[in-house]
C-alpha cells in the first residue's frame, strides 16, 4: 500500500474541513489595527528608521539581548530573539543595518505579554543587527554583529 | 487562499508560549526573475494573535523577514481548551486567520 497518498489525502481532507470554516464565517479575518507604519520600514538609514518611531537615540542598555548566530550559514534564514528585561516593554523592532530596508520587524506587546519575541530574517549580508525596545515610554536599543556566509537578498 | 498556519500553543505554569509558522513566499520586491524583470513584493504586513478575544500580540514585518515566517512568543495566563487565533493580512490584501486550542 501506498502509505504517502493515504497521508496526502489526509492532510488534504483537513485543508478543506479549515477552508468550510472560513467560508461558513466561523473563522473572521479581522484585524485590531490597520497603519503599517510606512515610514519606518522604509527608511534607508538608521537615524531615519529611529525618527520613524519617534525614538531619537535611543540608549544602549543591557537589558536588552539578542539572541542570534554570530555566524550565519544561509542568510535567508537568520533566527533572531529579543528579550527585554526592562519593565512595561511596549514595543520591540529588529532592524538590520545593511538591509535595504532596515525595519524587519516591530511587535507590539499589551500588558500581560512577555518581552521575549523569536523569529527569522533575511539578511543580504554581514551586518549588525539591532533591537530596539520602548518601554515606559524611553527607548532602549542593543546590538549584535551577525556575519552572513551566503546573502539571504537577491540572486 | 494561502496555506494554514501551524499555530502551537502550550500552557505551562501560567504562561502560554506560542509558536507560529506562516507560509508565504515574503518576497522582498529586491529580486529579478530569470529574463530580468523584478518580482514584485509579496509579503506579510501585518499579524495579530489573540487569545480568546484579547489581543495578546500585534506585530508588523517588512520584507527582511524570511520566507515562510516563524514566530515565538509568550503571555502570561491562558489556560488548556482556551482559543488562540492568529490573523495576517499582507501587502496585496490576502488575509488568513488559523485557530487554535491551546494545550
Amino acid at each position: 500500500m501506498n502509505n504517502q497518498r493515504r497521508d496526502t489525502l489526509k492532510a488534504g481532507s483537513g485543508l478543506g474541513m479549515l477552508g468550510l470554516l472560513a467560508a461558513a464565517g466561523f473563522i473572521k479575518p479581522e484585524l485590531a489595527h490597520a497603519a503599517w507604519n510606512q515610514a519606518a520600514f522604509d527608511a534607508k538609514n538608521m537615524d531615519a528608521a529611529f525618527g520613524a518611531f519617534n525614538a531619537g537615540k535611543p540608549a544602549e542598555s543591557a537589558d536588552v539581548v539578542i539572541t542570534a548566530p554570530d555566524i550565519a550559514e544561509n542568510g535567508a534564514v537568520v533566527p533572531v530573539g529579543v528579550v527585554s528585561k526592562l519593565p512595561k516593554t511596549e514595543q520591540i523592532v529588529i532592524l538590520i543595518e545593511k538591509n535595504p530596508n532596515m525595519v524587519a520587524a516591530t511587535f507590539t506587546l499589551p500588558e500581560g505579554t512577555v518581552a521575549d519575541v523569536q523569529t527569522r530574517v533575511k539578511m543580504g549580508q554581514t551586518s549588525d543587527v539591532y533591537a530596539m525596545v520602548k518601554a515606559d515610554g524611553k527607548f532602549y536599543m542593543a546590538k549584535k554583529e551577525v556575519k552572513v556566509t551566503l546573502g539571504g537578498c537577491g540572486g | 487562499m494561502a496555506n494554514p498556519m501551524r499555530i502551537r500553543a502550550a500552557a505551562k505554569d501560567g504562561v502560554t508560549e506560542v509558536r507560529v509558522l506562516m507560509s508565504h513566499v515574503m518576497e522582498t520586491g529586491q529580486r529579478k526573475d530569470s529574463s530580468g524583470a523584478p518580482i514584485p513584493a509579496h509579503f506579510i504586513t501585518e499579524l495579530t494573535a489573540k487569545h480568546n478575544d484579547k489581543v495578546v500580540l500585534s506585530a508588523e514585518f517588512g520584507p527582511s523577514v524570511s520566507t515562510n515566517p516563524y514566530l515565538a512568543f509568550k503571555f502570561n495566563g491562558g489556560a488548556k481548551g482556551e482559543k488562540l487565533s492568529v490573523s495576517w493580512v499582507d501587502n496585496k490584501g490576502d488575509s488568513r486567520t488559523d485557530e487554535v486550542q491551546i494545550s
